[in-house]
Protein backbone atom coordinates (compact mmCIF):
# COMPACT_ATOMS: atom_id res chain seq x y z
CA UNK A 1 0.00 0.00 0.00
CA UNK A 2 1.31 3.63 -1.07
CA UNK A 3 2.36 5.45 2.24
CA UNK A 4 0.15 8.58 0.98
CA UNK A 5 -2.68 5.71 1.31
CA UNK A 6 -1.94 4.58 4.48
CA UNK A 7 -1.43 8.08 6.00
CA UNK A 8 -5.31 8.83 4.66
CA UNK A 9 -5.99 5.65 5.52
CA UNK A 10 -9.19 7.72 8.00
CA UNK A 11 -10.57 9.36 4.79
CA UNK A 12 -9.82 6.95 2.66
CA UNK A 13 -12.62 4.81 4.68
CA UNK A 14 -14.87 7.79 5.22
CA UNK A 15 -15.24 7.92 1.16
CA UNK A 16 -15.24 4.70 0.23
CA UNK A 17 -18.26 4.07 3.09
CA UNK A 18 -19.89 7.23 2.29
CA UNK A 19 -19.20 5.63 -1.46
CA UNK A 20 -21.30 2.53 -0.52
CA UNK A 21 -23.74 4.52 1.22
CA UNK A 22 -25.04 6.99 -1.40
CA UNK A 23 -25.13 3.85 -4.12
CA UNK A 24 -27.21 1.68 -1.83
CA UNK A 25 -30.06 4.39 -1.41
CA UNK A 26 -30.26 3.54 -5.21
CA UNK A 27 -30.96 5.25 -8.44
CA UNK A 28 -33.96 8.38 -8.65
CA UNK A 29 -36.74 7.66 -10.18
CA UNK A 30 -36.42 8.63 -14.09
CA UNK A 31 -40.11 11.01 -15.23
CA UNK A 32 -41.82 9.44 -17.80
CA UNK A 33 -40.46 10.48 -21.75
CA UNK A 34 -43.08 13.64 -21.97
CA UNK A 35 -42.89 15.04 -18.06
CA UNK A 36 -41.19 18.51 -17.91
CA UNK A 37 -40.50 20.74 -15.24
CA UNK A 38 -39.66 23.74 -16.60
CA UNK A 39 -40.24 27.00 -14.23
CA UNK A 40 -36.96 28.78 -15.58
CA UNK A 41 -38.64 28.54 -19.30
CA UNK A 42 -38.53 32.55 -19.66
CA UNK A 43 -34.56 32.63 -18.81
CA UNK A 44 -33.95 29.49 -20.75
CA UNK A 45 -35.77 30.63 -23.69
CA UNK A 46 -33.42 33.59 -23.69
CA UNK A 47 -30.46 31.94 -23.18
CA UNK A 48 -31.70 29.34 -26.33
CA UNK A 49 -32.43 32.79 -28.15
CA UNK A 50 -28.58 33.70 -27.66
CA UNK A 51 -27.24 30.08 -28.34
CA UNK A 52 -29.26 29.61 -31.54
CA UNK A 53 -27.58 32.80 -32.51
CA UNK A 54 -23.86 31.58 -31.30
CA UNK A 55 -24.67 28.61 -33.55
CA UNK A 56 -25.66 30.42 -36.74
CA UNK A 57 -23.04 33.02 -37.11
CA UNK A 58 -20.17 31.08 -35.33
CA UNK A 59 -20.54 27.45 -34.86
CA UNK A 60 -22.53 26.27 -37.92
CA UNK A 61 -19.78 28.11 -40.27
CA UNK A 62 -16.61 26.81 -38.28
CA UNK A 63 -17.99 23.11 -38.43
CA UNK A 64 -18.45 22.94 -42.13
CA UNK A 65 -15.11 24.98 -42.70
CA UNK A 66 -13.80 22.68 -40.94
CA UNK A 67 -15.83 19.52 -42.15
CA UNK A 68 -15.25 20.36 -45.68
CA UNK A 69 -11.28 21.77 -45.38
CA UNK A 70 -9.79 18.72 -43.45
CA UNK A 71 -10.01 14.95 -44.65
CA UNK A 72 -12.38 12.50 -42.71
CA UNK A 73 -9.59 9.68 -41.65
CA UNK A 74 -7.98 13.42 -39.50
CA UNK A 75 -11.25 14.80 -37.91
CA UNK A 76 -11.65 10.90 -36.96
CA UNK A 77 -8.33 10.79 -35.35
CA UNK A 78 -8.55 14.21 -34.00
CA UNK A 79 -12.05 12.64 -32.69
CA UNK A 80 -10.61 10.24 -31.42
CA UNK A 81 -8.02 11.91 -29.23
CA UNK A 82 -10.23 13.67 -28.05
CA UNK A 83 -12.41 10.81 -26.93
CA UNK A 84 -9.68 9.19 -25.15
CA UNK A 85 -8.60 11.58 -23.35
CA UNK A 86 -12.32 11.15 -21.57
CA UNK A 87 -11.81 7.91 -20.49
CA UNK A 88 -9.88 8.75 -17.35
CA UNK A 89 -12.91 10.84 -16.15
CA UNK A 90 -15.34 7.91 -16.94
CA UNK A 91 -12.98 5.55 -14.74
CA UNK A 92 -13.54 8.53 -11.37
CA UNK A 93 -17.12 8.41 -12.19
CA UNK A 94 -17.19 4.66 -12.61
CA UNK A 95 -15.86 3.90 -9.33
CA UNK A 96 -17.88 6.60 -7.50
CA UNK A 97 -20.74 4.56 -9.08
CA UNK A 98 -19.85 1.28 -7.92
CA UNK A 99 -19.72 0.05 -11.41
CA UNK A 100 -16.13 -1.53 -11.21
CA UNK A 101 -16.73 -3.81 -14.35
CA UNK A 102 -17.25 -0.39 -16.55
CA UNK A 103 -14.60 1.12 -14.63
CA UNK A 104 -11.95 -2.13 -15.67
CA UNK A 105 -13.67 -1.58 -19.33
CA UNK A 106 -12.59 1.82 -19.61
CA UNK A 107 -9.08 1.50 -18.19
CA UNK A 108 -8.49 -0.83 -20.44
CA UNK A 109 -9.59 0.97 -23.20
CA UNK A 110 -7.25 4.00 -22.46
CA UNK A 111 -4.44 2.02 -22.46
CA UNK A 112 -4.77 -0.07 -24.86
CA UNK A 113 -5.71 3.59 -27.12
CA UNK A 114 -2.79 5.21 -25.54
CA UNK A 115 -0.62 2.83 -26.39
CA UNK A 116 -1.74 0.24 -29.81
CA UNK A 117 -3.55 3.52 -30.93
CA UNK A 118 -0.73 5.74 -31.06
CA UNK A 119 -1.48 8.41 -28.24
CA UNK A 120 -5.02 7.79 -29.22
CA UNK A 121 -5.26 8.64 -32.60
CA UNK A 122 -6.36 5.43 -33.65
CA UNK A 123 -9.39 3.04 -31.56
CA UNK A 124 -8.22 0.04 -31.73
CA UNK A 125 -10.06 -1.02 -28.62
CA UNK A 126 -13.55 -0.62 -30.18
CA UNK A 127 -12.39 -3.36 -32.82
CA UNK A 128 -11.06 -5.89 -30.27
CA UNK A 129 -13.44 -4.95 -27.47
CA UNK A 130 -16.54 -2.98 -25.64
CA UNK A 131 -17.24 0.13 -26.89
CA UNK A 132 -16.94 3.00 -24.34
CA UNK A 133 -19.18 2.80 -21.19
CA UNK A 134 -19.68 6.81 -21.34
CA UNK A 135 -20.27 8.41 -18.24
CA UNK A 136 -20.49 11.61 -16.21
CA UNK A 137 -21.00 13.06 -12.65
CA UNK A 138 -24.37 13.67 -13.59
CA UNK A 139 -25.02 9.94 -13.58
CA UNK A 140 -23.21 9.36 -10.26
CA UNK A 141 -25.69 11.74 -8.48
CA UNK A 142 -28.66 10.05 -10.66
CA UNK A 143 -27.00 6.59 -9.11
CA UNK A 144 -27.02 8.53 -5.64
CA UNK A 145 -30.55 8.99 -5.89
CA UNK A 146 -30.69 12.67 -6.78
CA UNK A 147 -33.90 13.51 -9.73
CA UNK A 148 -32.98 15.25 -12.35
CA UNK A 149 -34.65 18.77 -11.08
CA UNK A 150 -35.77 21.64 -13.39
CA UNK A 151 -34.76 21.78 -16.88
CA UNK A 152 -32.26 24.31 -18.18
CA UNK A 153 -30.56 25.05 -21.12
CA UNK A 154 -27.12 26.84 -20.53
CA UNK A 155 -25.58 29.57 -22.48
CA UNK A 156 -22.99 27.92 -24.84
CA UNK A 157 -22.96 24.71 -22.84
CA UNK A 158 -26.90 23.76 -23.92
CA UNK A 159 -29.42 21.78 -22.71
CA UNK A 160 -29.12 20.13 -19.28
CA UNK A 161 -30.47 19.87 -15.86
CA UNK A 162 -30.09 21.24 -12.57
CA UNK A 163 -28.43 18.24 -11.54
CA UNK A 164 -26.40 17.78 -14.46
CA UNK A 165 -25.26 21.29 -14.41
CA UNK A 166 -23.45 20.60 -11.57
CA UNK A 167 -22.50 17.14 -12.79
CA UNK A 168 -20.56 19.01 -15.22
CA UNK A 169 -18.98 21.23 -12.72
CA UNK A 170 -17.46 18.31 -10.78
CA UNK A 171 -16.71 16.67 -14.06
CA UNK A 172 -14.57 19.28 -14.85
CA UNK A 173 -12.52 19.89 -11.19
CA UNK A 174 -11.85 15.89 -10.74
CA UNK A 175 -10.72 15.71 -14.35
CA UNK A 176 -7.45 13.78 -14.16
CA UNK A 177 -6.24 14.91 -17.17
CA UNK A 178 -6.89 18.25 -16.45
CA UNK A 179 -5.21 17.62 -12.86
CA UNK A 180 -2.12 15.80 -14.20
CA UNK A 181 -0.89 16.57 -17.69
CA UNK A 182 1.35 19.03 -17.95
CA UNK A 183 1.34 22.77 -19.55
CA UNK A 184 1.92 21.81 -23.13
CA UNK A 185 0.60 18.99 -23.50
CA UNK A 186 -2.96 19.81 -22.26
CA UNK A 187 -3.53 22.27 -24.60
CA UNK A 188 -3.73 19.65 -27.33
CA UNK A 189 -6.14 17.79 -24.88
CA UNK A 190 -7.86 21.19 -24.88
CA UNK A 191 -7.54 21.64 -29.12
CA UNK A 192 -8.95 18.05 -29.22
CA UNK A 193 -11.93 19.30 -26.90
CA UNK A 194 -12.94 21.74 -29.25
CA UNK A 195 -12.58 20.18 -32.52
CA UNK A 196 -14.73 17.14 -31.53
CA UNK A 197 -17.90 18.66 -30.99
CA UNK A 198 -17.05 20.86 -34.32
CA UNK A 199 -16.77 17.29 -36.25
CA UNK A 200 -20.26 16.16 -34.72
CA UNK A 201 -21.81 19.74 -35.60
CA UNK A 202 -20.40 19.03 -39.10
CA UNK A 203 -21.59 14.82 -38.99
CA UNK A 204 -24.88 15.33 -37.79
CA UNK A 205 -25.44 18.79 -39.71
CA UNK A 206 -29.11 17.16 -41.28
CA UNK A 207 -30.35 16.47 -37.81
CA UNK A 208 -29.18 19.56 -35.72
CA UNK A 209 -29.96 22.19 -38.23
CA UNK A 210 -33.63 20.10 -38.72
CA UNK A 211 -33.87 21.11 -34.96
CA UNK A 212 -32.67 23.96 -34.29
CA UNK A 213 -34.03 26.42 -37.92
CA UNK A 214 -36.77 23.72 -39.57
CA UNK A 215 -38.38 23.44 -36.54
CA UNK A 216 -42.03 25.23 -35.39
CA UNK A 217 -40.87 25.96 -31.81
CA UNK A 218 -36.71 25.07 -31.59
CA UNK A 219 -36.51 25.59 -28.21
CA UNK A 220 -39.35 22.89 -27.48
CA UNK A 221 -37.84 20.66 -29.60
CA UNK A 222 -34.50 20.97 -28.52
CA UNK A 223 -36.10 20.41 -24.74
CA UNK A 224 -37.84 17.01 -25.44
CA UNK A 225 -35.51 15.59 -27.24
CA UNK A 226 -32.76 16.26 -24.89
CA UNK A 227 -34.64 14.83 -22.22
CA UNK A 228 -35.85 11.97 -23.87
CA UNK A 229 -32.16 11.15 -25.05
CA UNK A 230 -31.02 11.62 -21.45
CA UNK A 231 -33.47 9.66 -19.77
CA UNK A 232 -32.72 6.72 -22.34
CA UNK A 233 -29.36 6.85 -20.83
CA UNK A 234 -29.63 7.01 -17.41
CA UNK A 235 -31.95 4.31 -17.48
CA UNK A 236 -29.62 1.52 -19.22
CA UNK A 237 -32.09 0.49 -21.85
CA UNK A 238 -34.59 -0.67 -19.11
CA UNK A 239 -37.73 0.35 -18.74
CA UNK A 240 -38.29 0.61 -14.72
CA UNK A 241 -40.14 3.53 -13.34
CA UNK A 242 -41.02 4.91 -10.29
CA UNK A 243 -45.28 4.65 -9.71
CA UNK A 244 -45.34 8.65 -8.47
CA UNK A 245 -48.36 7.21 -6.76
CA UNK A 246 -47.73 4.39 -4.83
CA UNK A 247 -43.43 5.16 -5.36
CA UNK A 248 -43.29 1.11 -6.54
CA UNK A 249 -40.62 -0.02 -9.06
CA UNK A 250 -42.88 -1.25 -11.95
CA UNK A 251 -42.00 -2.30 -15.85
CA UNK A 252 -44.34 -0.10 -17.07
CA UNK A 253 -43.88 1.79 -20.00
CA UNK A 254 -43.67 5.56 -19.36
CA UNK A 255 -45.07 6.40 -22.94
CA UNK A 256 -48.10 4.03 -22.48
CA UNK A 257 -50.68 6.81 -22.19
CA UNK A 258 -49.28 9.07 -25.88
CA UNK A 259 -51.13 6.32 -28.29
CA UNK A 260 -54.32 7.47 -29.01
CA UNK A 261 -56.19 4.20 -29.70
CA UNK A 262 -58.50 5.26 -33.00
CA UNK A 263 -59.72 2.01 -33.18
CA UNK A 264 -61.24 2.07 -29.30
CA UNK A 265 -63.73 4.75 -29.41
CA UNK B 1 -29.09 -10.79 -45.21
CA UNK B 2 -31.71 -12.43 -47.31
CA UNK B 3 -35.22 -11.00 -48.05
CA UNK B 4 -37.50 -13.47 -49.44
CA UNK B 5 -41.15 -13.00 -49.89
CA UNK B 6 -42.00 -15.37 -47.52
CA UNK B 7 -42.28 -13.11 -44.27
CA UNK B 8 -44.65 -10.37 -46.04
CA UNK B 9 -47.16 -13.13 -47.12
CA UNK B 10 -47.09 -14.71 -44.05
CA UNK B 11 -47.89 -11.19 -42.28
CA UNK B 12 -50.69 -10.61 -45.36
CA UNK B 13 -52.21 -13.97 -44.22
CA UNK B 14 -52.08 -13.14 -40.13
CA UNK B 15 -52.86 -9.59 -41.20
CA UNK B 16 -56.11 -10.44 -43.45
CA UNK B 17 -57.05 -13.53 -40.78
CA UNK B 18 -56.88 -11.14 -37.78
CA UNK B 19 -58.54 -8.65 -39.81
CA UNK B 20 -61.20 -11.56 -40.76
CA UNK B 21 -61.70 -12.56 -37.05
CA UNK B 22 -61.90 -9.27 -35.26
CA UNK B 23 -65.38 -8.59 -35.68
CA UNK B 24 -66.68 -11.99 -34.15
CA UNK B 25 -64.00 -12.86 -31.57
CA UNK B 26 -63.20 -10.39 -28.39
CA UNK B 27 -59.56 -8.57 -28.64
CA UNK B 28 -57.48 -10.32 -26.25
CA UNK B 29 -55.16 -7.85 -24.37
CA UNK B 30 -52.16 -8.82 -26.21
CA UNK B 31 -53.10 -9.10 -29.26
CA UNK B 32 -49.80 -8.80 -31.35
CA UNK B 33 -47.27 -11.47 -30.39
CA UNK B 34 -43.52 -10.61 -30.24
CA UNK B 35 -42.79 -13.27 -32.65
CA UNK B 36 -45.22 -11.36 -35.31
CA UNK B 37 -44.11 -8.06 -34.30
CA UNK B 38 -40.19 -9.08 -34.60
CA UNK B 39 -41.42 -10.39 -38.09
CA UNK B 40 -43.04 -6.86 -39.40
CA UNK B 41 -39.97 -4.92 -38.13
CA UNK B 42 -37.49 -7.79 -39.74
CA UNK B 43 -39.57 -6.50 -42.77
CA UNK B 44 -39.06 -2.94 -42.35
CA UNK B 45 -35.79 -3.05 -41.56
CA UNK B 46 -34.94 -4.92 -44.81
CA UNK B 47 -37.21 -2.60 -47.16
CA UNK B 48 -35.27 0.51 -45.22
CA UNK B 49 -31.62 -1.12 -45.61
CA UNK B 50 -32.00 -1.84 -49.58
CA UNK B 51 -33.71 2.30 -49.75
CA UNK B 52 -30.60 3.74 -48.41
CA UNK B 53 -27.82 2.09 -49.90
CA UNK B 54 -29.83 1.88 -53.03
CA UNK B 55 -27.76 5.35 -54.67
CA UNK B 56 -30.94 6.58 -56.05
CA UNK B 57 -32.45 10.18 -56.01
CA UNK B 58 -33.02 11.88 -52.83
CA UNK B 59 -36.77 12.26 -53.75
CA UNK B 60 -36.95 8.58 -55.27
CA UNK B 61 -36.22 7.66 -51.52
CA UNK B 62 -38.69 9.43 -50.14
CA UNK B 63 -41.10 8.65 -52.52
CA UNK B 64 -40.17 4.83 -51.09
CA UNK B 65 -40.19 5.51 -47.39
CA UNK B 66 -43.91 7.06 -47.80
CA UNK B 67 -44.49 4.13 -49.29
CA UNK B 68 -42.96 1.52 -46.35
CA UNK B 69 -44.92 4.01 -44.35
CA UNK B 70 -48.24 3.46 -46.01
CA UNK B 71 -47.89 -0.10 -45.90
CA UNK B 72 -45.83 -0.94 -42.48
CA UNK B 73 -47.56 2.31 -40.27
CA UNK B 74 -50.78 2.46 -38.24
CA UNK B 75 -51.08 6.34 -39.49
CA UNK B 76 -54.51 6.46 -37.96
CA UNK B 77 -52.54 5.73 -34.86
CA UNK B 78 -49.96 8.22 -35.56
CA UNK B 79 -51.34 10.70 -36.68
CA UNK B 80 -53.99 10.81 -33.01
CA UNK B 81 -51.18 10.68 -30.70
CA UNK B 82 -49.21 13.57 -32.31
CA UNK B 83 -52.49 15.40 -32.40
CA UNK B 84 -52.98 15.03 -28.80
CA UNK B 85 -56.46 15.82 -27.24
CA UNK B 86 -56.95 17.87 -29.92
CA UNK B 87 -57.60 15.12 -32.31
CA UNK B 88 -60.36 13.97 -29.62
CA UNK B 89 -62.73 16.70 -30.86
CA UNK B 90 -62.08 16.76 -34.72
CA UNK B 91 -63.83 15.91 -37.71
CA UNK B 92 -63.33 12.74 -39.42
CA UNK B 93 -62.59 15.15 -42.26
CA UNK B 94 -59.99 17.16 -40.64
CA UNK B 95 -58.32 14.20 -39.04
CA UNK B 96 -58.54 12.22 -42.57
CA UNK B 97 -56.47 15.49 -44.03
CA UNK B 98 -53.89 15.65 -41.12
CA UNK B 99 -53.19 11.81 -41.51
CA UNK B 100 -52.52 12.15 -45.05
CA UNK B 101 -50.85 15.76 -44.72
CA UNK B 102 -48.63 13.85 -41.76
CA UNK B 103 -47.47 11.02 -43.62
CA UNK B 104 -45.61 12.80 -46.51
CA UNK B 105 -44.42 15.15 -43.55
CA UNK B 106 -42.77 11.77 -41.92
CA UNK B 107 -41.37 10.55 -45.12
CA UNK B 108 -39.60 13.74 -46.39
CA UNK B 109 -38.59 14.78 -42.71
CA UNK B 110 -37.18 11.09 -41.70
CA UNK B 111 -36.27 9.98 -44.99
CA UNK B 112 -33.62 12.63 -45.22
CA UNK B 113 -32.61 12.05 -41.98
CA UNK B 114 -31.59 7.84 -42.55
CA UNK B 115 -29.22 9.67 -45.34
CA UNK B 116 -26.68 9.72 -42.03
CA UNK B 117 -27.17 5.80 -42.19
CA UNK B 118 -26.35 5.42 -45.46
CA UNK B 119 -23.36 2.16 -45.33
CA UNK B 120 -25.16 1.34 -42.29
CA UNK B 121 -27.02 -2.05 -41.48
CA UNK B 122 -29.84 -2.79 -39.25
CA UNK B 123 -30.23 -6.28 -36.77
CA UNK B 124 -32.91 -6.74 -34.57
CA UNK B 125 -31.75 -7.61 -30.92
CA UNK B 126 -34.97 -8.93 -29.31
CA UNK B 127 -38.48 -7.90 -28.31
CA UNK B 128 -40.01 -7.12 -25.07
CA UNK B 129 -44.07 -7.31 -24.31
CA UNK B 130 -44.52 -4.05 -23.08
CA UNK B 131 -48.39 -4.40 -22.45
CA UNK B 132 -50.48 -2.67 -25.04
CA UNK B 133 -47.67 -3.25 -28.14
CA UNK B 134 -44.64 -5.04 -28.35
CA UNK B 135 -41.23 -3.23 -28.43
CA UNK B 136 -38.94 -4.45 -31.05
CA UNK B 137 -35.14 -3.39 -30.54
CA UNK B 138 -32.82 -3.07 -33.18
CA UNK B 139 -29.12 -2.08 -33.61
CA UNK B 140 -28.07 -0.01 -36.27
CA UNK B 141 -24.45 0.19 -36.89
CA UNK B 142 -22.72 3.38 -38.86
CA UNK B 143 -19.85 3.78 -40.11
CA UNK B 144 -17.16 5.78 -38.25
CA UNK B 145 -19.43 5.94 -35.33
CA UNK B 146 -20.67 4.32 -32.41
CA UNK B 147 -24.12 1.35 -32.72
CA UNK B 148 -27.36 3.47 -32.52
CA UNK B 149 -30.59 1.49 -30.95
CA UNK B 150 -33.88 1.87 -32.51
CA UNK B 151 -36.82 0.32 -31.09
CA UNK B 152 -40.09 0.34 -33.22
CA UNK B 153 -43.47 -0.63 -31.30
CA UNK B 154 -45.92 -2.58 -32.57
CA UNK B 155 -49.36 -3.01 -32.12
CA UNK B 156 -52.35 -4.68 -34.20
CA UNK B 157 -55.21 -2.50 -33.43
CA UNK B 158 -56.12 -1.94 -36.72
CA UNK B 159 -56.32 -5.85 -37.10
CA UNK B 160 -53.33 -6.13 -39.13
CA UNK B 161 -49.64 -6.03 -36.96
CA UNK B 162 -48.23 -2.28 -37.62
CA UNK B 163 -45.79 0.13 -35.86
CA UNK B 164 -46.83 3.01 -34.13
CA UNK B 165 -43.72 4.95 -33.35
CA UNK B 166 -40.05 4.45 -33.62
CA UNK B 167 -37.33 5.16 -30.77
CA UNK B 168 -34.16 6.22 -31.85
CA UNK B 169 -31.92 6.08 -28.95
CA UNK B 170 -34.77 6.91 -26.39
CA UNK B 171 -35.90 9.91 -28.70
CA UNK B 172 -39.48 9.21 -29.78
CA UNK B 173 -40.88 9.99 -32.95
CA UNK B 174 -44.22 10.42 -31.55
CA UNK B 175 -43.13 12.67 -28.65
CA UNK B 176 -40.74 14.92 -30.22
CA UNK B 177 -44.02 15.41 -33.19
CA UNK B 178 -46.45 16.32 -30.60
CA UNK B 179 -44.36 19.01 -29.48
CA UNK B 180 -43.88 20.16 -33.01
CA UNK B 181 -47.77 19.78 -33.80
CA UNK B 182 -48.32 21.24 -30.92
CA UNK B 183 -46.40 24.46 -31.57
CA UNK B 184 -48.01 24.26 -34.52
CA UNK B 185 -51.87 24.24 -33.33
CA UNK B 186 -50.69 27.11 -30.75
CA UNK B 187 -49.46 29.08 -33.77
CA UNK B 188 -53.01 28.72 -36.06
CA UNK B 189 -55.42 28.51 -32.83
CA UNK B 190 -55.98 24.84 -32.68
CA UNK B 191 -57.39 25.17 -36.36
CA UNK B 192 -56.15 21.44 -37.65
CA UNK B 193 -57.33 22.03 -41.32
CA UNK B 194 -54.47 24.82 -41.17
CA UNK B 195 -52.30 23.21 -39.22
CA UNK B 196 -52.15 20.48 -42.49
CA UNK B 197 -52.08 22.90 -44.70
CA UNK B 198 -48.57 24.38 -42.87
CA UNK B 199 -46.78 20.68 -42.77
CA UNK B 200 -47.43 20.03 -46.26
CA UNK B 201 -44.73 22.42 -47.16
CA UNK B 202 -42.10 21.76 -44.07
CA UNK B 203 -39.77 18.60 -43.45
Amino acid sequence: MPIAVIRHFKSVVVVVGLTVGLVACGPAALPPGDTIVDRDEVINREAHAFNRELDRTLIRPIATAYGTAVPQPVRQGVSNFASNLDQPGYVVNNILQLRLGQAMQNTARFLVNSTIGIGGLLDPASAIGPTAAETDFGETLHIYGFGEGDYLELPVLGPSTRRDAVGTVVDVALNPVRIFVPAPEVNYARGAGILQPLDSRYRFADTIDGVLYESADSYAQLRSSYLQSRRFELSDGTQVVIDPETGALSPVDPLADTYIDPYDP
Amino acid sequence: MTHSLTPSRRLVLIGGLAAGLSPTLPRPAHAVDQGTATALVQQVSADITRIINSGQSESRMIRDFENVLSRYADMPTIARSVLGPASRSASAGDLRGFQSAFQGYMARKYGRRFREFIGGSINVQRAQDSGRFVEVVTRVTLRGSGPLEVRFRVWDRSGAPRFIDLLIEGISLVITERNEIGALLDRNGGNIGAVSNAIRSLG
